[in-house]
Order: structure tokens, then sequence, then C-alpha cells
């Protein structure tokens, strides 16, 4: 009974750690983004799970049911769910122009040609200073 | 549940983007069905047209723009695994306090929901709960989520700008790229005023049974995308005018604030319905309807012009190469 009583509660966190995981160790940001929407609907299901009553109907009141689950948690999941649709898409165009921009994108890559960037910039505002031997080293590695 | 578990850790492996992006429209309707089991619908119906339908179109259409591979990475994700493992063990340890599943007792079931279930039906006459939950007992909340799908579909608008260059060189006409594929064209003629049927039903019969503002709205505006992927940018956007869409999005937002505003001006609190009417309960009817139809058409517009927002970006990057 103890294990599954909480075996819900137990895929939500594997699916959190799953998305969580994707976010911290992959370097392309659409996967990073597929990652974060995992995260994001394993806080659904532990919602939902939780207002979840056995035996009981869904919350559409009627005369011949007595017990129902409960109607708050179902609230701001189906909210949060076309809020996060909105969010992604804004997340996707963001990614649309950094591809424009730095013509990939992998973490690394667009880290790479920003230190590039800045290298370049110090060395038109100062020239090659004591600094630059530490950024070009940066470059380098 | 476990097969969710499955996608999951298959979309952690695979490094082609196009699988990823399938998987996790599978993965989407997966917990659609999850949610219906567990009785929440409207959850359900949401998971099952955003998810799989809408954000699975999204993706696809910016990996056209971004590439379909993602590349191997130089570093050893020991690290990242070990984090992950321990923050998994310690919200493990965590649930071993929580009431368990399906527990009537568990304190959730014990704060406002009682009253949202026993007296909503005198205080709001509305058969569907979540929907007098929504839109009435936390109306604040919900005007506050329709504001942020605004803010996010002008954030998009604003980063994907068309220039009027690219608009004036496929002034002619964008070509469908499905022209040749008669069986879908003919199904999706058949298809789709039934969808927009369906949008809308959704959207008005919202008080009865699962549906509401947020759900019809996504329908619909699948409706809207399905038409212009087979048909082409150009027919879409002689019915969708832009400007037209634009103001709408706006428009939906306001219709909620007003309805605030006007119940203030008639002596109530901001979003108290009761004063809309002599009759309360008909006071609430007419503001939930308002409300959801605020709801219903901020989402639809955001979503048709995000996509055709991305879709100029892929003629964009026709035309330049």
């Amino acid at each position: 009974m103890n294990i599954i009583g909480l075996y819900n509660y137990w895929i939500v966190v594997l699916l959190m750690m799953i998305g969580f995981y994707i976010v911290i160790a992959h370097e392309n940001l659409i996967k990073k983004l597929v990652g974060l929407s995992i995260f994001q609907t394993s806080v659904f299901f532990f919602y939902i799970s939780m207002g979840k009553i056995s035996g009981a109907t869904a919350p559409i009141l009627d005369e011949k049911w007595q017990l129902y689950s409960n109607p708050l948690p179902h609230v701001l999941i189906l909210t949060a769910i076309v809020v996060g649709i909105a969010t992604t898409a804004l997340g996707l165009s963001l990614v649309v122009r950094i591809q424009e921009a730095y013509g990939s994108i992998e973490e690394s890559e667009i880290q790479v040609q920003d230190t590039h960037d800045e290298l370049e910039n110090h060395l038109e505002a100062y020239g090659p200073g004591p600094n630059f031997a530490i950024l070009n080293q940066d470059l380098n590695k | 549940m476990s097969f969710l578990a499955l996608t999951a850790l298959a979309i952690v492996r695979l490094k082609d983007l196009f699988a990823v992006v399938m998987l996790s429209g599978l993965y989407s309707l997966l917990s659609a069905s999850f949610f219906l089991s567990l009785d929440a619908v409207d959850v359900a119906f949401t998971e099952a047209s955003v998810g799989a339908g809408i954000s699975t179109l999204l993706f696809l259409a910016s990996l056209k723009l971004v590439g379909r591979y993602e590349k191997k990475s130089r570093y050893k994700p020991a690290l990242a695994l070990g984090i992950v493992m321990v923050t998994g063990a310690l919200l493990v340890y965590g649930t071993l306090d929580m009431p368990h599943f399906g527990a009537v007792d568990a304190p959730i079931h014990q704060h406002v929901a009682p009253r949202y279930i026993n007296d909503s039906m005198t205080e709001i006459g509305v058969p569907n709960a979540v929907t007098s939950v929504l839109a009435s007992y936390r109306g604040f909340d919900t005007l506050g989520e329709t504001l942020v799908i605004f803010t996010a579909g002008i954030g998009v608008m604003s980063l994907l700008l068309v220039s009027r260059q690219t608009k004036d060189q496929s002034k002619k006409k964008v070509p469908a790229d499905m022209q040749q594929q008669i069986i879908l064209r003919v199904v999706a003629k058949m298809m789709i005023p039934l969808i927009l049927m369906f949008g809308l039903y959704v959207q008005f019969h919202g008080d009865y049974g699962p549906g509401g503002g947020f759900q019809a709205g996504v329908i619909f505006a699948a409706g809207v995308i399905l038409y212009t992927m087979l048909f082409g940018l150009s027919s879409a956007q002689r019915v969708f005018k832009r400007q037209i869409l634009e103001l709408l999005t706006a428009f939906g937002v306001l219709l909620y604030g007003g309805v605030g505003v006007v119940s203030m001006l008639l002596g109530g609190n901001f979003l108290d319905y009761n004063v809309l009417r002599h009759d309360p309960v008909h006071g609430q009817h007419l503001g939930i309807l308002l409300v959801e139809l605020g709801v219903g058409i901020t989402v639809a517009s955001v979503m048709i012009l995000v996509f055709f927002k991305f879709t100029w970006r892929t003629v964009k990057h026709k035309y330049n190469q």
C-alpha cells in the first residue's frame, strides 16, 4: 500500500529530474526547451495527482454523484498549460533569432563567438594590454 | 504513467531533434490520457489540443529554421548526472510524508475545495465547477494569465518582425508546400469547418461541460493553422488580416478587464459579476460568458499570430537563399 500510494509522486520526481538533466547537460537550445517542457508537465502531473480522490468523478456537478475530485488544481493547471505554450513560443522565437545572429544554437559555439567578440572589442579599445593574454587563453581553451 | 517515463528517457537519448519533437507530441498525448483518468477532463482537453497540436507544430517550424540535428556534446555529463541524482533523492525523501494518492482526507481537500463543490451551484449556477472557479472565484488569476499570454504574444511579434521587403517579395503568392497532397487537402476541407464549429461549441458550452475560453481558443487556432499549412499563408491571411488579429489580441484582454471595471462602476468589487444583473446568478452567467469570450479571443488570436510569424520567417529564409 505504501509503495502504490506514493508511486505517482515518484514518477513525477523521475520526470522532473529527466527534464532537469536535459536542461543542464545538453547544449542544444531546442533540446533544452523540450527538457523544460518535460519539467513543466511533471509539475502538472503532481498537482493533478494531488487533486484526485479515489472513487470520485470529474467536477461537473450533477445530482447523481456525491464525490468530486478537487477542481482547484484543474483550474490552475489548465491555465498553466496555455501560458506554458505561450512562453515556449517566446523561447522558440528567441532561439530562431540566436540562430540567425550566431549561425548555431549549440551553447558552446555561441560562447566561443562571444569570447572572440569580447577579445576584439578589448583590442580595439585598449590595444594588447595585460588582460589580453588571459582572454586569449580563454579563447584557445 | 510508466509509458511517460519511457518516452521522456527516449527523448534524452536521441540526437535527431525531429524525432525528439515527435516523441514530445506523443508524450503530450499520453499525459492527456493520464489527466483524463484522474478526472481532470478540462485539463486533458487543453493538453491534447495544446501539447499534441500547437506546441509540436511550433517546434517543427523552428526546427525548419535552425536545423535538425543536435551536435555531440564534448563535456562529460557526470557532474550533471550527480546533481540530478541528489536532487531527485531529496525530492523522493520529501514525498514520503505526502498523503497517499486518492486519499479523501488530504489537506488539499480541506481548505476551499468543499465550498467550490458544495456552494458553487447556488452561488454561480454553473454545473462545471472548473469553469466557475476559473472565471469567477479566481477571476483575478485568470486575468493575470490572459495578460501573460498577451505579453508573450507581443514578445514573439517583436522578436520575429517581418520586414516589408519580404512581404513585397512574396506579394505574388506564397505557395503552399503541400499543394500536391490532394487527399490531405480534400479531407482538410471537410474537417476545418467542423473543427471551427467544435471550437465555438467548446467556447459557449464551457459552463455545462468540459471546455472554456482557453481550450476553445486553441482549438479554433488549430483549425486556422491547418488551413494555413495546406492552402498557403497568402490565402489564410486574406481572411485573418494581421492588423485585425493584433487588435483582437488586445480586445480580448480589454473585454476581460472591462467586465471588471463595469462591475466596479455598478457598485461591486472588481470582477464581482453579481451586480451585472438584478439576479446574482444571472449576473454570474453573463460575467462568465463575457470573460471566457475575452480569454478565447486573446488565446486564439495570439496562437494564430505566433504561427504566422514563424511561417513568415521560413518564407524569408527561402527568399534569401
